[in-house]
């Protein structure tokens, strides 16, 4: 199976192996990540004033080229998933947006919203299913995984619906399926710092060394994230009291394609 | 710009009604930056609600804010505060000399491990 995939800018130069153990990953689960053309920077943040419009046209031409190529867009990076998908909802229920975006970008037939916006934790769950995956792990993870959400996958809810904001599972679903141990702690979905650390990183480290050590309390030896930002965070702007890794880099560990 | 012109400008751009509010503070409750918010949560609503605009646009909070989102998450009344905050932050940075970070500043906190994410993201959410 074939789908449109939107990289974004960090997942070629910083995260490359959220990239590169996604595709192998992939692969072996027999899904052709296929990177669409001309992709721009999502822009990382979704504006929220009204007026911002020309900051969202690059998340709307991606969506756009995913809907002349099968209807669905891939993201991997939680940030553009937020971004490409809360554009999503303003140009399919927005209709000041959407005109106004459709002014700009002047396509042959305007867009509306069509495209659907999957996760690759989605895609794991709902195209995959975590049941065939549990099946092609020839290297169980065998240890205490922390699912680390923070706050892009998961809100706004209303939009985003990922998972329950408050009391996620999904993340925990598929640590279980490659093997591991979840461990459940209370900060789980809560903000790292964000963008913030360029500016009081006082701020951050505060957040994550909460987040690292609520985890460790509760028995995980790692943590998981599909953030380039909050692994740099939790790893850059913390004392460092557990490991943090991508999720992909232990989804190709127990599928055995890590060195792919 | 008049008084007026300043609350209704920020009000649209936020696109929440401040007059929804119920004053439950669970917005503030929830926030992660609290300590550092000079403005809470709570209070841009209701600044805003009251015209308190001098204050809003001098506050320090709209630096720190997140954008986490739960805030509007755990608005009973489907109030957005980080849609004020944005509004806010977005009327004083449009403005020249608004910038809320200066190009020359980064380059010393850069490291080799910084994502592009990073430096993405607050540039939009700081600067114009």
């Amino acid at each position: 199976m074939k789908i449109c995939y939107y990289p974004g800018c960090t997942l070629k130069t910083k995260a490359k192996e959220l990239d590169r153990y996604a595709r192998a990953s992939a692969a072996a689960l027999g899904v052709e990540m296929e990177e669409i053309e001309n992709w721009q920077c999502c822009g990382a943040v979704y504006p929220m004033a009204r007026d911002e419009i020309a900051t969202k046209l690059s998340a709307v031409r991606a969506l756009d080229y995913a809907k002349a190529h099968g209807g669905k867009l891939l993201t991997l990076c939680s940030a553009c998933h937020n971004v490409i998908k809360r554009t999503n909802d303003d140009m399919a229920n927005d209709a000041d947006i959407r005109a106004r975006a459709n002014n700009y970008l002047k396509l042959e037939t305007p867009y509306s919203g069509e495209t659907k916006v999957v996760h690759y934790i989605e895609m794991l769950k709902n195209i995959v299913g975590f049941d065939n995956i549990a099946k092609k792990v020839v290297k169980p993870l065998n240890r205490k995984v922390g699912a680390y959400y923070g706050c892009l996958l998961l809100r706004p809810n209303k939009v985003m619906a990922f998972d329950n904001p408050e009391n996620p599972t999904v993340i925990e679903e598929f640590i279980r399926a490659i093997g591991g141990t979840p461990v459940a702690y209370p900060f789980r979905n809560e903000c790292c710092g964000a963008y913030v650390s360029l500016k009081n990183k006082d701020l951050t480290k505060r957040r994550c060394n909460m987040i690292l050590e609520s985890a460790k309390e509760k028995g995980a030896e790692e943590i998981v994230t599909a953030c380039p930002l909050c692994l740099y965070n939790l790893q850059k702007n913390s004392d460092n009291a557990l490991p943090v890794v991508y999720f992909t880099e232990l989804l190709a560990e127990a599928l055995g394609v890590k060195n792919d | 710009m008049t008084k007026q012109n300043q609350i209704e400008n920020i009000t649209r751009l936020s696109g929440t009604d401040p007059k929804k509010c119920m004053k439950c503070g669970k917005c503030s409750g929830r926030c992660p930056a609290y300590k550092d918010m000079d403005i809470k949560p709570h209070q841009f609503v209701m600044y805003l609600e009251k015209g308190k605009i001098e204050k809003l646009l001098a506050s320090k909070a709209i630096w720190n804010c997140l954008s986490c989102m739960e805030c509007v998450e755990r608005c009973p009344r489907g109030v957005a505060p980080a849609g004020v905050v944005e509004a806010v932050r977005d009327t004083v940075k449009r403005a020249i000399g608004g910038n809320g970070i200066k190009a020359e500043d980064i380059p010393p906190i850069v490291d080799e491990f910084i994502p592009q994410q990073l430096l993405v993201s607050a540039y939009r959410k700081y600067n114009k």
